[in-house]
């Protein structure tokens, strides 16, 4: 067996196991069904509890407003699958980046709307429970952003640091309230968060924003504003490397040492000994380590001192490069003591670049297999996942994407939605989606016209046919002959066919007259689907061609029907009996040797029952509707010899 | 857990949503709201007042508790950072729903009627202000076999009086304020009355899942249709049907195979024309109610398309469908009974002057778009997807 990643947490089901009871559990796809058995840990067997729990491990999948990030997600999802075959490989890295923007888009979205229903609610329990979703979104988006970053992007040296930057500008973004409150206020300058916002502005490297909240305090200090003007210059000069520039990373290198040496000469100087403020900035413009550990509160993360120190230390750091900083200011900040979080070791996954560590983590720490499936997916379409072998399934991308999917298959309305899913998963996908969609109940004609759609659009004969079936039997039961009809029809369902035709037969010599003829008249080419309901076309067409006194017609057809052996043997006499009525007619219908073989077909049916065992009654009714047909035959048959016989004279 | 240490964030406002794609302003507004859609229908609006509609309700089908709920889509006086109006649909109010939402029909602007998979016709009461949506009142089993109920497929209306369809093949008469019902036709079909439509005070037509179109008159007491239509052999079924606002003898039906037909109810058994518009089951048709020249389709291979047919000489745009039809003027639009020999756009004559424009009205098609509807500028559509598209410029 293979090892554990973490230690199994214990769900504790309410109202099961008081009695010491042993607990017996089925596995459904998502869903995890638990019972009480008889057997106890000690003591004689008992009755136990009648009671099913159903125990869900994502519960997320039912929250009304996450539905909207799983339905607007399955839209990119979709969106990329087919950005695959369209896009000369070298504008591919754009559109990935553009396609993982949207995603965070659509989780930011989310994020916005529980916020404003974790407000608005008046429910402890549920502002808690959006609360929380807001902050499992919130750090999935941090994820998803820090990997777009690394992996997507891929940016190289200069330009990764100013991505990071941006990283983590959005994700402190309380800077820029507490920027705006201190500059409404009255005199900005008194403020007492005022220094806390210059210093968080220099921090995320927002140079030009500090300089505009220092100017507040430098106009009201007329006295020091040589020290002022001295520290917006070095704030001024501060290289940035622009990557759509002509600068070479070397010179900008050059061009930041020196502006480095200028800070460091202010700090030697004690150019800003009479602000203890100012002095502390410039310490945290030449990377003053311990400095920055003083500024904890404004940093609040680790990956925030990692960015700032970097800005200050090594602007131009490579990808490579990064796992050494991350994980000295990961101990830096956290202290030697202090044991890291799930959230922090997946950042740090991210920063050694280890992404299959990432995903794992991920898939362990969350509950629902929304991100790792989607972020997978993603990763997998920039080739960044190298077949890593899974001791089971094809690969982690399908692998994830058919758990995710089967997921949602649970659920009694986003199905829908997993049938892309499937569809995106070469290996297994089909297996899934052919158990799955047989499963789907069908309480509509309409529903099941969408589920047969699914299936027929992916060749799935099996399924069409069950699902037909099911309609067909469903239609039957409630005595609607042409409805279940009309379905086996649709699956090409022979012998349920037959078996409606027999119905419709057996309706025939009950009532006396067919039911449902607008169907049975209309049958066209169908017909063809199963002799008995060839049959029952044709045998339709000859009752409806009699009704329009079409005599000559009616006659070869019911003729036909007898010796092209497409009627039933017990079906001749009745058969035989429709032909009475048009053997009575006062012109001759049947010809001289349509008479002979009707003649025939009469003999060939008394041959047979001659040998199977009948009742007395049934014998005489027989015998004396075989005589009754014999005297019409031979009646017919003399006025036809003299009429065919004037004819020729 | 990390809940604790990004608990700080969660009171950051979350505004930066910069990453999000711009939309273009041809688009339509998109609305998620959380459960599939099975029918979008419009309030009308007071006839005499030149007013766009503000007002949809929506109805969903296949959740565990279906809904039928009021938006609105008004400018609701907010502006965005942009400057923009915020034209995002709002929720006014809903109700709970016995089963899934089949079909929506207002009757007037203050009580709208659903059919249900549980073969129920039900009248919702919508309060003026559109703050409130009661029950009015319940057919409970309108449809339904000897034990089983049976869905009801579609309803239409004319005030007063509406007509419901279900698999049951029943086709059932009421009258909106009377409790009983006044006429059932028991075995009007022998397979599932998929839509309905009046084309006459007394006339109905409906369309079944064996590829006809039966014409009822109720003024006749038998219970056998007063016509039957069909494409010959095809038993493609018909999933909707509507007929030309001003000309009521002409019709439109689209069916599984997403084919558009254009019938002429007065003459001949066949359709007068066919266009290959859908890949899978064409939903709902519609004529556009005051410029029937226009015509909206939507299906389960997620498109929505509008057709337009204009006559037109530039003979290389011309969809060779083998549709032909001819404009007689902008102005002609016969009113109810007026001669007949004027002739539609949409049927009859001469191919080479005439054309047929189809647009696609949604930017990116995945999952079925199940309802749509059309009136004045504006057009709604709801989707599997649990989409909401509000389009409010149309080019008609």
């Amino acid at each position: 067996m293979e090892e554990l990643d973490v230690e199994p947490s214990t769900t504790l089901i309410p109202g099961v196991g008081f009695h010491q009871k042993h607990l017996g559990f089925e596995w459904g796809p998502g869903d995890l069904l638990v019972y009480e058995t008889n057997y106890r840990l000690q003591g004689p067997r008992s009755a136990s509890s009648p009671l099913l729990h159903m125990v869900r491990r994502d519960e997320d999948i039912c929250s009304p407003i996450l539905r909207k990030l799983f339905n607007e997600s399955h839209l990119i999802f979709v969106g990329l699958q087919k950005l695959k075959e369209d896009v000369p490989s070298k504008n591919k890295k754009s559109q990935f980046v553009s396609v993982s923007k949207n995603y965070r888009s659509v989780i930011r979205a989310c994020m916005e709307e529980l916020q404003q229903n974790a407000v608005s609610t008046r429910e402890g329990s549920l502002a808690s429970q959006y609360g929380d979703q807001v902050s499992i979104l919130l750090a999935i988006e941090l994820i998803w952003n820090l990997c777009e970053v690394l992996f997507i992007d891929a940016a190289p040296a200069g330009s990764l640091l100013l991505l990071l930057l941006d990283w983590v500008r959005l994700h402190k973004s309380d800077v820029d309230t507490r920027a705006r409150e201190v500059l409404q206020s009255e005199s900005p300058a008194l403020h007492h968060s005022y220094w806390d916002v210059v210093i968080s502005l220099v921090l995320q490297g927002r140079t030009d924003e500090a300089r505009q909240v220092l100017s507040k305090q430098a106009s009201l200090r007329a006295e020091s504003s040589s020290v002022f003007k001295r520290m917006d210059g070095l704030l001024q000069t501060m290289p940035i490397f622009n990557p759509a520039g002509t600068q070479t990373l070397t010179e900008f290198d050059v061009k930041w040492r020196h502006w480095h040496e200028e800070c460091d000469r202010c700090l030697q100087d004690n150019t800003f000994a009479s602000s203890r403020q100012l002095e502390t900035i410039c310490k945290i413009l030449v990377g003053d380590e311990d400095t920055l550990l003083e500024q904890k509160e404004l940093l609040s993360t680790w990956y925030h001192f990692l960015v700032t120190r970097l800005l200050f230390t090594h602007p131009t750091i490579k990808p490579p490069d990064l796992h050494y900083y991350a994980q000295s200011s990961m101990n830096m900040f956290l202290g030697p003591r202090a044991s890291p979080e799930p959230l922090d070791i997946i950042l740090l996954s991210a920063f050694e670049f280890d992404l299959h560590q990432v995903i794992k983590d991920c898939s362990i720490a969350l509950n629902n297999w929304w991100f790792v499936a989607h972020l997978t997916d993603l990763l997998d379409h920039c080739k960044l996942l190298q077949s890593h072998n899974l001791h089971f399934g094809s690969n982690l991308r399908e692998f994830l994407v058919l758990e995710y999917a089967s997921g949602l298959f649970t659920h009694h309305s986003l199905w829908q939605l997993a049938v892309d899913y499937f569809d995106h998963c070469p290996e297994f996908g089909r297996v899934y989606l052919e158990l799955q969609i047989e499963r789907v109940p069908l309480d509509t004609e309409r529903k099941a016209i969408k589920v047969l759609r699914i299936c027929e659009d992916r060749q799935m004969s099996e399924q069409v046919r069950s699902i037909c079936k099911i309609m067909a039997k469903r239609a039957l039961r409630n005595n609607r002959l042409g409805s279940a009809l009309s379905w086996s029809i649709r699956a090409k369902d022979a012998a349920f066919a037959t078996l409606i035709s027999e119905r419709f037969l057996q309706d025939y010599s009950n009532k006396g007259s067919f039911t449902d003829l607008d169907l049975l008249d209309n049958l066209g080419p169908a017909m063809l689907l199963s002799d008995r309901l060839t049959f029952l076309g044709k045998y339709r067409e000859f009752h409806r061609l009699y009704g329009e006194k079409r005599f000559s017609e009616a006659a070869r057809l019911l003729l036909s029907l007898m010796t092209a052996k497409i009627a039933p043997r017990s079906l001749w006499m009745t058969l035989l009996t429709d032909a009475l009525p048009l053997l009575e007619q006062k012109e001759v219908i049947f010809s001289v040797d349509q008479t002979y073989e009707l003649m025939s077909c009469l003999e060939e049916l008394n041959l047979d029952s001659k040998d199977s065992n009948q009742t007395d009654q049934d014998e005489d009714i027989e015998s004396t509707k075989t005589e009754l047909l014999r005297l019409a035959l031979a009646r017919n048959l003399a006025m036809a010899i003299v009429k065919e016989g004037t004819i020729e004279t | 857990m990390w809940r604790e240490t990004l608990l700080h964030e969660k009171q950051t406002e979350l505004n930066n949503r910069s990453t999000r794609a711009h939309r273009d302003s041809m688009d339509p507004i998109a609305k998620y709201i959380s459960q599939k859609i099975s029918k979008t229908r419009w309030r009308p609006i007071s006839a005499a007042l030149l007013q766009q509609p503000e007002v949809f309700a929506a109805g969903s089908w296949d959740n565990e508790n279906n809904r039928v709920s009021i938006w609105s889509v008004g400018d609701h006086g907010a502006s965005n950072t942009d400057g923009e109006f915020d034209e995002e649909p709002q929720l006014l109010c809903d109700s709970l729903h016995d089963g899934d939402v089949m079909d929506l029909q207002f009757l007037d602007q203050e009580r709208l009627v659903s059919a249900s998979s549980s073969g129920a016709v039900t009248i919702f009461k919508l309060q003026p202000d559109c703050q409130a949506l009661s029950l009015a009142h319940v057919w409970d089993r309108a449809h339904g076999y000897s034990c089983d109920p049976a869905p009801c497929t579609a309803v239409v209306c004319r005030s007063p009086e509406l007509v419901s369809v279900g698999e049951d093949g029943r086709v059932v008469l009421y009258k909106a304020d009377q409790t009983e019902v006044v006429r059932v036709i028991e075995h009007a079909d022998s397979s599932t009355i998929h839509a309905v439509t009046f084309l006459r005070t007394t006339e109905v037509l409906t369309v079944n899942s064996i590829g006809q179109l039966k014409m009822w008159d109720f003024r006749q007491q038998s219970d056998s249709p007063a016509q039957i239509l069909s494409l010959t052999g095809d038993r493609v079924p018909l999933h909707c049907v509507d007929k030309h606002p001003n000309q009521q003898h002409i019709v439109a039906t689209g069916g599984q195979d997403g084919m558009l037909c254009i019938w002429d109810v007065r003459q001949g058994n066949t359709p007068f024309s066919l266009i290959e518009a859908h890949s899978a089951e064409m939903w709902e048709v519609h004529f556009h109610p005051s410029n029937p020249n226009h015509l909206f389709t939507c299906s389960e291979d997620g498109s929505l398309l509008h057709w337009e047919t204009t006559s037109g000489s530039d003979m290389s745009t011309l969809l060779q469908r083998g549709w032909n039809s001819r404009v007689v003027s902008h102005s002609a639009v016969p009113l109810p009974g007026e001669d007949d020999s004027v002739v539609s756009a949409w049927l009859a004559g001469d191919s080479s002057r005439n054309r047929l424009e189809a647009t696609h009205m949604l930017p990116s098609q995945t999952l079925s778009v199940n309802s749509l509807d059309v009136l004045e500028q504006c057009l709604v559509c709801g989707t599997d997807g649990e989409a909401v598209y509000v389009h409010r410029q149309l080019p008609v």
